[in-house]
């Protein structure tokens, strides 16, 4: 069984945002996404100061077998990237709430468009 | 519905996956361990999805002298093995297989699942003219046991003339076992009855023997330097094309087999496109179809993917005919540079390539 947890919001793409107190959110993939793909071995991700649409693409996540692109889940500027993961992909196997956050997002959308922890886990029942 | 394995049971614990119509086991919950698992230590797979087929008949061996690329001529001792393509008139690969020598009047082949049924017909086909009778054996499963320590752990499971085997030979017995694999690592292929199966699959697992899944199995093969059909080659590719040219014997040159004439005419141009490896020498992962440059013109990756042992990832790719020392890759919207090695990747647990 995998962990939604209650706090954060969700896409259908398998993307989780927590917002910040700063404005900010932070962005990763699930613990349903994770255990999808298995190991992870690689994570490419966007620049810092970059401006992304919502929904652009903006880097992928390799695991031994297969590759899948992340999508931007608002519009915003990227204001910092988890750089651990360069070295070390499997924290988002390991910890894909906490230590293995991918990026975060300077952005004035409203989260309300986004997957609520319940419409998300009945999601990835289906 | 699912096929399953006589082993299904055996899998309550893994991701399942559709492996060609098979339910098989992906990953026990890790894929990289797993794989580090066979390279230092030893595991057990499941792959009774494989087709087993007894052929037998007078002319058997001389069939088989005309059915396969190799030739079974070679062998005389019972349980001796080879590997071998099948080809069509075209030199196109049908299937790789191994077969076994039991006598003159018999052999055991072992062929991949995904072809099975194109397999037997074509076998059937030609057969007819030998009078030589096929029997598919789906009342046995099949146990492969892999890595430097399987020898000391399978030591009270299996029987003594079996642990003496050498490479690439078989104890022909109500237990088939064969000094075989598809990892690059020293270890055993068990065919046996299917209820005696998931005992014996027990009881390696008391042996401090781990299960692994088909994921780890591909990435074991990758660095061992083994193709996969389907992916590396198929039958708009010859043997010469995918690596495979020392399974083909020309000699002696009056043997008659399928596909040999095309075979000759693609060595005697000097032409055909070659199997290259690769290792990425920047960051990414090498991915099947992924587009190839080389000053000879473009090729492709056959099986791409992250191999756990040497942290990097490697490729096998089709290229065409040339001498090359590195070549480009297109990953996305980046073009990399990867290193082109003599595989295998990696042979009992030891990295065999420069990697730097």
């Amino acid at each position: 069984m995998s962990e939604t947890p209650e706090n954060l919001k969700y896409t259908e793409s398998h993307e989780w945002i927590a917002e910040g107190d700063d404005g900010s959110v932070t962005i990763g993939i699930t613990d349903h996404a994770q255990q999808e793909l298995g190991d992870l071995v690689y994570i490419e991700l966007p620049e810092v100061g970059k401006e992304l649409k919502q929904e652009e693409i903006c880097g992928v996540v390799e695991s031994v077998k297969a590759a899948s692109d992340i999508f931007s889940p608002l519009a915003g500027e990227i204001t910092a990237i988890n750089t651990e993961l360069e070295d070390a992909p499997e924290l988002v196997n390991r910890s894909p709430y906490q230590d293995g956050w991918l990026f975060k997002l300077k952005t004035s959308d409203s989260l309300d468009g986004l997957l609520s922890h319940n419409e998300y886990a009945t999601k990835i029942q289906e | 519905m699912l096929k399953k394995t006589p082993l299904n049971n055996q899998h309550s614990n893994a991701k399942l996956v559709n492996f060609g119509g098979w339910e098989m086991p992906l990953h026990y919950g890790s894929q990289i361990e797993e794989h580090h698992k066979v390279r230092e230590d030893a595991g057990i797979f499941d792959v009774s999805h494989m087709t087993i087929i007894d052929l037998t008949g007078e002319k058997v061996t001389e069939f088989l002298r005309y059915l396969l690329a190799n030739d079974v001529g070679r062998l005389n001792t019972i349980g001796k093995a080879i590997y071998s393509c099948m080809l069509n008139e075209n030199g196109g690969v049908i299937d790789d297989l191994i077969v076994y020598y039991q006598s003159n009047e018999q052999f055991r082949m072992v062929v991949n699942s995904s072809t099975k049924n194109k397999d037997i017909a074509w076998i059937k086909l030609h057969a007819k003219r030998f009078a030589v009778q096929l029997k598919e054996r789906d009342d046995l499963a099949m146990i492969a046991i892999q890595g430097p320590k399987v020898m000391e752990k399978v030591k009270n499971l299996l029987p003594a003339n079996a642990l003496a085997l050498k490479p690439f030979h078989a104890v022909w017995d109500e237990w088939f076992i064969a000094r075989t694999g598809y990892t690059g690592e020293n270890g055993f292929e068990v065919m046996l009855p299917a209820n005696q199966a998931p005992s014996l699959w027990e009881n390696l697992l008391s042996n401090d023997i781990h299960p692994i899944g088909l994921g780890a199995r591909d990435t074991l093969r990758l660095e061992a330097g083994m193709n996969l059909y389907g992916t590396d080659m198929d039958e708009d590719c010859s043997p010469f094309e995918a690596g495979l040219s020392w399974t083909v014997a020309m000699n002696p040159q009056d043997r008659d087999f399928i596909g040999r004439k095309a075979l000759q005419t693609q060595k005697d141009l000097a032409n055909h496109r070659i199997m290259i490896a690769l290792v990425l020498q920047d960051k990414g992962i090498l991915r099947d179809h992924q587009p190839i440059y080389t000053n000879n013109g473009e090729g492709y990756i056959t099986s791409g993917s992250f191999s756990p042992t040497l942290g990097k990832s490697i490729a096998f790719a089709r290229v065409p005919m040339g001498k090359y020392e590195q070549v480009t890759v297109r990953i996305r919207n980046k073009t990399l540079s990867a290193k082109v090695i003599k595989p295998p990747f990696v042979r009992n647990g030891k990295i065999k390539v420069d990697v730097r």
